[in-house]
């Protein structure tokens, strides 16, 4: 029987990277991924998890020796955060676009200057489109669910792509929550081992990462851009297989609380969570407030979007990144795209919030939820707001 | 000695390998050093490799999709992390024969670059490598310049060298700096093999991949790889110049095993420098002060390479 115990949710996503029976991981220390790979290391070093650990000397590295090993057909694991993510940026291009089917933990952290540790996800939205897909979880069991999630859709043939599991940093990655970690032979059972399509192997030699010269570039990104929607159904079937396996069910879009709902927030992480007790605590109060939470955040999920915000009149979108000098926050653009010029589209509010680990309090919920409303009567100046600014 | 070397035996030139892991048909310019060298690591491979190639001439003159010259399996990812990419390569090879899911059988792995690959932007990625341990050949393909973005100066540039980066004028002879010893460096990271090599010297350049391939843990090849298009000189001189350069003491050829420097071709009678300058335009603004200059600096570091030889 699987079993339920409190644990580290790092810890829990190394236990889950072993069920997977990961064979090469490469990684270096960024805070605050570090108890990840740390775990990852003593289970190798223990001999619970046959695999090659390799310590390498930078993100870049990390990612570089991934992209070989998962080229030589082994399972590839790979966790970072903010500034290595940063560092891995050249190489993240490389691996969606050769089709190298690695598996990454980003525990988001804001990005330097100034330097900071703290939670946000400014270090993923710079990787918004590298062609990874990407999910985010909300809590340490999600963050489980969707590791092992992630190695089932990313190897599966009719995908081939690297995915990513976005898990908040501290928030997150350092709290002690009850996880129930899987049994390996439940996992087993849903993870069929890795037999990629095509392998670096002498006894059937082929080039891989060759030159797109201008006849074959376009149609080269295009079969990339049509992979990753299309990967779209194998990601939702792969959570279909999880519920009958595991009993647990995710969806693209989360909603909660959204029936009747005038009001809706927004959200994606574990800010989610906070977000749930805004609404109850505004339902309560006799508001009519909901809450979508964004679990596939690459393939954006528009349709189930659109579909799971009917009937709202307002969205309150909240980011948690800064793009100086942009129209609004990459979620709020997202959803104004999906949106543009659908009849009865509810009217979009991108604020920013929660930025190198400002807390986002039940407060701040009902204050952006308060100006949505009021700015659906006034259109306010600008297309998003930071919220959560110290007056002095 | 090392032990896997004990059943080391050398190519001859009357039963070189058939096989030719890297195809004809490339789109090289003609005359160049550096794919003339890389057939001859290929040649003594084998087939049993995987290739992984930094981003540079060598791997955009074999890759244009559709076409590939490579026979054996080989992968480019980027520019500097060819050897983290073979580092991958080799874990997963390790891991995988560990589990029963590859065959017993060995397959050699092995990262190409160029000097700027090697010397300037990858030595970090080289240096992990080397230092982890992994069992890999890296080969650097050496013709002293960016070629592959236009002739552009690298850290291995010689001294006194014309570039599109390092133009001789009013204020400058051209390359400013000596250049960078590669292959010092990785003898520094106590790695058991080493090597210098050129294509002008084809049965110890092929002999020198052999036992790179053949040792335990990481091996470092450097091969000296005329390129006419950059130097300004002639296509039907490359094997000239590539001998030149071990004649005047330029590149002297040698090897460093566990430490022990062998060099394997002892340079008694010195052609002078200048017979190996004349002839390529990048050296064609040189003044006889600056030949001297040159000419002293290569004796002095011909001579500290013969006295770690007696030194160790």
């Amino acid at each position: 029987m699987a079993k339920r115990v409190g644990i580290e949710v790092s810890i829990a996503i190394a236990e889950a990277v072993k069920l997977a029976q990961a064979e090469v991981i490469a990684a270096y220390p960024i805070t605050p991924q570090t108890h990840i790979v740390e775990h990852l290391s003593e289970l190798v070093a223990d001999g619970e998890l046959d695999a090659e650990f390799v310590p390498v000397e930078s993100e870049h590295a990390a990612l570089s020796t991934c992209c070989g090993s998962v080229a030589a057909g082994a399972r590839t694991y790979t966790a970072t955060s903010s500034q290595g993510l940063m560092l891995m940026s050249e190489v993240m291009y490389v691996a969606s676009g050769m089709r190298l089917p690695i598996v990454m933990t980003v525990a988001n952290r804001a990005l330097s200057a100034p330097i900071s540790i703290w939670n946000d996800h400014q270090d993923i939205m710079t990787q918004r489109d590298c062609g990874w897909i990407q999910t985010f979880a909300e809590n340490g069991q999600e963050a489980v669910d969707l590791t092992l999630h992630a190695f089932r859709v990313a190897e599966d043939r009719k995908v081939s792509l690297p995915m990513i599991v976005n898990i908040d940093g501290f928030t997150l990655s350092h709290v002690i929550e009850p996880i129930e970690l899987p049994d390996q032979a439940d996992v087993d059972r849903y993870l069929p081992p890795f037999k990629p399509k095509y392998k670096l192997d002498p006894k059937k030699p082929i080039s891989m990462g060759p030159v797109g010269i201008p006849e074959v570039y376009t149609e080269a990104r295009m079969a990339h851009d049509q992979a990753i929607k299309n990967a779209k159904r194998w990601i939702i079937k792969a959570w279909d297989e999880f519920e009958e396996v595991f009993g647990r069910r995710y969806n693209p879009v989360e909603e909660y609380r959204t029936e009747d709902a005038e009001i809706v927030l927004v959200t994606m992480g574990s800010i989610s969570e906070t977000a749930m007790t805004a609404v109850d605590k505004m339902r309560d109060e006799g508001k009519k407030v909901g809450l979508l939470k964004i679990r596939l955040w690459r393939p954006f999920p528009g349709p189930e979007f659109r579909k799971a915000a009917k009937g709202a009149k307002v969205l309150a979108v909240v980011d948690r990144t800064l793009a100086p000098g942009a129209s609004s926050g990459p979620v709020g653009e997202e959803l104004r795209t999906v949106f543009y010029k659908v009849p009865g589209a509810p009217k979009i509010f991108n604020f920013i919030a929660g930025l190198g680990g400002r807390d986002v309090t039940v407060e701040r919920f009902e204050e952006m939820v308060d100006k949505a409303a009021s700015y659906a009567k006034k259109r306010p100046k600008e297309l998003y707001e930071v919220i959560g600014v110290r007056e002095k | 000695m090392i032990p896997e070397l004990e059943k080391f035996k050398g190519f001859s030139a009357k039963r070189l390998p058939k096989e030719e892991g890297l195809a004809p048909g490339h789109r090289g310019c003609q005359g160049c050093g550096e794919v003339l060298a890389l057939r001859m690591v290929m040649k003594a491979l084998g087939k049993d490799v995987i290739v992984c190639s930094a981003t540079g001439c060598m791997e955009i003159i074999t890759s244009p999709y559709p076409q590939s010259a490579w026979n054996v399996p080989w992968i480019h990812v980027a520019f500097e992390n060819a050897a983290a990419v073979a580092s991958g390569v080799e874990s997963a090879l390790k891991v995988l024969r560990r589990k029963g899911k590859l065959p017993k059988k060995h397959i050699d792995v092995v990262a190409v670059g160029g000097d700027g690959a090697t010397g300037d932007i990858g030595l970090q990625w080289i240096s992990g490598a080397f230092e982890r341990g992994h069992d890999m050949v890296y080969v650097c393909l050496d013709n002293e310049a960016y070629m592959n973005t236009g002739v552009q100066r690298s850290g291995c540039t010689p001294y006194g060298a014309m570039t599109t980066t390092s133009p001789p004028g009013k204020k400058s002879i051209g390359q400013v700096t000596w250049k960078k010893n590669i292959p010092q460096i990785m003898v520094a990271h106590n790695i058991p093999y080493v090597a210098t090599a050129s294509p002008a010297y084809y049965l110890d350049l092929m002999n020198k991949i052999k036992k790179a391939a053949m040792v335990n843990g990481p091996a470092y090849v450097h091969i000296y790889s005329p390129c006419p298009t950059g130097w300004g000189s002639r296509g039907d001189k490359s094997v000239e110049y590539a001998r030149l350069a071990v004649e005047t003491k330029v590149f002297p050829l040698y090897e460093v095993i566990e430490g022990k420097y062998i060099v394997s071709r002892k340079i008694t009678k010195p052609k002078p420098v200048s017979e190996y300058l004349k002839g390529q335009r990048r050296f064609r603004h040189l003044t006889e002060e600056n030949i001297a200059y040159i000419q002293k600096r290569v004796d002095e570091e011909y001579e500290k390479i013969l006295r770690l030889a007696e030194l160790t």
